[in-house]
Order: C-alpha cells, then structure tokens, then sequence
C-alpha cells in the first residue's frame, strides 16, 4: 500500500486533479494506493502503508511550509518517502533545513550528482516552484539544475525529495520509488 | 476563492470550468481570439460562439482579440487577466491544459507574476478517460477543426460520440495521432454542458477544408431551451 499524502491548501481542493492525481495514476498501475489530506493522516495510515509519497501544491500554495509540526511522523515512521515539490520543500523544513528563493517554472535541465535508484545522468524535467531547499547536514544533494538543488536524500533515512514534478515527464521516477526501495 | 477561467469554448476548457466550478466559485470566462490560426496557445475555430456559451453558461465574458504573434499573445492573455482581476476579483486563473507544457509554462508564468493563483485541472489525465468523462457528462461536442492526416473534411461538424470515440483510438494506434486533439489535430466546440442553462443550436454553418486541414464554421446559432 502506497499512502499518497495531498499537500494541497485544503482537503478536496482544486489542486487534487493536477498534483495528486497524476501522481496516483502512475502509482496505481503498481500497488494499491491511499490518498489523505495531510492533516488527516493517521498512525494507522502510516503503519499500514509501505511507502509514502507527498504531493506537490499550486505555486502559490506554500501553506505546508508554515505547519511542520503537523509532518513530525516522517522523523521516526520508518518508511520510504517521496516528496514531491512542496513535498520536497517541507521534508526540508521538517528536518530544519531553509529555503531559498529558487524561481523555475517549465522544463529545465537536472544533473545527478550522487548515484541513487532512481534517477542518474543528466536529464529534462518539469519545474514549478518558488523555493528549493539549501542543504541541511542530515541530507546529500543528489541532483541540482542551473539554478538550485533538485533533489535530497537523508543520509541515513529512506526519505527522497525531488523540486521537479516527475509526474510530468519523469513518470520512471515514481515508478522506481514504488518499484525499488 | 473567486476563479477566471480561460476558455476558448472546446470541451478541455469547458469541462475545466465543470471541474473548477464544483470546488470554487467560476466568476468569469476569459477568452482570446487569435487572428493567427497557427498559433500555439489559442485555437478557436469558433470563438464568435464564446459569447454565446457564456450566455448559455450565466457567466460574463472577458474577450480580447490577439494578432497571434508568439509571446506578444502571452502579453494580451496577461492583460485580459489583470481586466478580469479588476472586473470581477478574480484571485486565480483556470486553464484546460492537458499535456502541452509549452502551453501551461507559459500560462504558470503569468499567473505568476501577477501572483494569482493557477489550476489546471486536466493536468496530464488520459486523453481517453478524458474523452469518456466529456461522454458521461453529457456534453454535446461537435468537431470544428481538423489539422492532421488522415483527418479531413468527412469529421467537420460531426458529433463526439462512442463511435466517433474508437475512431480517434484507432488513428492513435495507427497513426500515432493524439485521440484528444493535444498536438492540435482537432479543435471541438461545446454546444452544450450541465452547467449550459440553454443549448446551443447551430442554425447555419459552412465547411471550409483542403485535403488533412479545415474547419467547421457556425455563421449562426441562437440558444434554446434544453
């Protein structure tokens, strides 16, 4: 079971059709999935699942940012977590790590920088955000464009955060997170 | 929060604006006629009819002409959202982008830096189970434009319907042709929805096609009771 956690502002909101839906069609295809609101999720939802995966938001939806009180379970769940844009973005918050301006909407160009199972070389893919996240102690950068890091890992945890929307143009990415680890 | 929604009267940016209307409210429709027929952003065969649909939909209209010109049409959709801002307060914009990043980037951009807010709530859906839902909600869709081979004038004013449905998925097999009309191979025309207090009825048209290329012209239609 994949929880996949809506980072929208709200529960229900418009948001859902274009940053959490894509991303359950592709996980769907693989594993069962659930979807929860993240002020809704349970110790049960996290108990029951095998990974988790966190959406992204609208661009003006950073309202995740401000809560990370509310996302204290990923210190100690456990499980495999992807986050995706805000996703990304409040992982770093949570771990106490700060954002910095980082203004990318549109294809760019990501390159890896550190070897990891799911994405290597250099590659294009869809950005849309305002903020990435400068590196904290607890993570390794494992991608950066141009511009700002792309993607983190926790050096000791099986938690992943990539700033672009694999679900756009890099479905493989969500595929190897649901498939490999 | 009060909602824009850019709407060129083809079923994406009508069943947006069903999907937007279910979860905010939809103040305004906002509509740009592009004079350039190859452009990228705007396609409307038949955006003479918007007014139509917007009276049809109880919705006021924004409209504004674009020469068509590449980014200087970015520039007119920019000022035709700031006009909806001021007419109606609107605090986002809704879009019917489905695969076209070139499209959603660029309309991401502006919304952006007139800090409004951007849905988009089509986003990467399957073009088939986009077609069946337009079914399943009772649009009443007709084909006004056809762009690409095999595609000719035998598909202009027709009907989108469950035949006409496997029709298009058996050109995406054999031909590699985006069954939703994403790489701009056909353009639709919404005469009627269940948000539409009226229906459309087209009351004179005209086809005007050479080889794999045309369009279906409504010259005059009136609103009627469903």
């Amino acid at each position: 079971m994949i929880l996949v956690v809506d980072m929208n502002f709200k529960r229900d909101s418009l948001g859902v059709y274009e940053f959490v839906a894509p991303i359950l069609a592709i996980a769907e295809e693989i594993e069962n999935c659930v979807v929860r609101h993240y002020l809704e999720v349970t110790q049960e939802d996290i108990r029951n699942c095998n990974k988790i995966i966190l959406s992204g938001t609208a661009l003006k939806d950073n309202v995740t940012l401000s809560q990370p009180d509310k996302f204290e379970w990923m210190k100690d769940c456990g499980k495999s977590i992807l986050g995706i844009c805000a996703g990304m973005q409040t992982i770093g918050v949570v771990f106490g790590a700060r954002l910095e301006k980082c203004w990318e909407i549109g294809m760019v160009q990501v390159s890896t920088l550190r070897a990891n199972p799911l994405f290597s070389s250099s590659f294009k893919a869809y950005a849309l955000h305002n903020y990435s996240v400068q590196l904290s102690p607890q993570f390794d950068a494992l991608a950066e464009s141009a511009t700002c890091i792309q993607a983190i890992k926790h050096k000791r945890k099986e938690i992943y955060g990539v700033l672009f929307h694999p679900e756009v143009r890099n479905k493989e990415i969500i595929q190897r997170f649901v498939n490999a680890l | 929060m009060k909602l824009g929604v850019l709407f060129s009267g083809g079923k994406d940016s009508t069943l947006a604006l069903h999907k937007a209307a279910e979860k905010e409210e939809v103040e305004c429709l906002i509509t740009l006629a592009s004079e350039n027929k190859e452009s990228f952003m705007f396609h409307t065969p038949n955006i003479s009819i918007a007014t139509l649909q917007a009276e049809a939909l109880g919705l006021p209209i924004i409209q504004k002409t674009t020469a068509g010109k590449p980014e200087a049409e970015l520039k007119d959709l920019e000022e035709a959202i700031v006009q909806a801002t001021k007419a109606f307060g609107i605090e986002g914009v809704v879009s019917g982008a489905v695969e076209s990043v070139y499209q959603a980037e660029r309309i991401q951009r502006i919304c952006s830096r007139l800090d409004v807010w951007c849905f988009n709530p089509l986003w990467q859906r399957n073009q088939k189970a986009l077609l069946e839902e337009i079914l399943a909600q009772r649009f009443k869709v007709v084909i006004s434009g056809v762009f690409a081979y095999p595609l000719d004038k035998s598909w202009l004013g027709k009907e989108l319907n469950t035949e006409l449905i496997g029709k298009l998925l058996k050109l995406e097999k054999t031909f590699g042709l985006s069954p939703s009309g994403e790489g701009g191979e056909i353009e639709t025309t919404v005469l009627d929805a269940p948000l539409f207090k009226k229906k459309i009825e087209i009351l004179d048209s005209e086809v005007d096609a050479k080889g794999n290329s045309g369009i279906f012209k409504i010259k005059q239609a009136r609103l009627v009771a469903k």
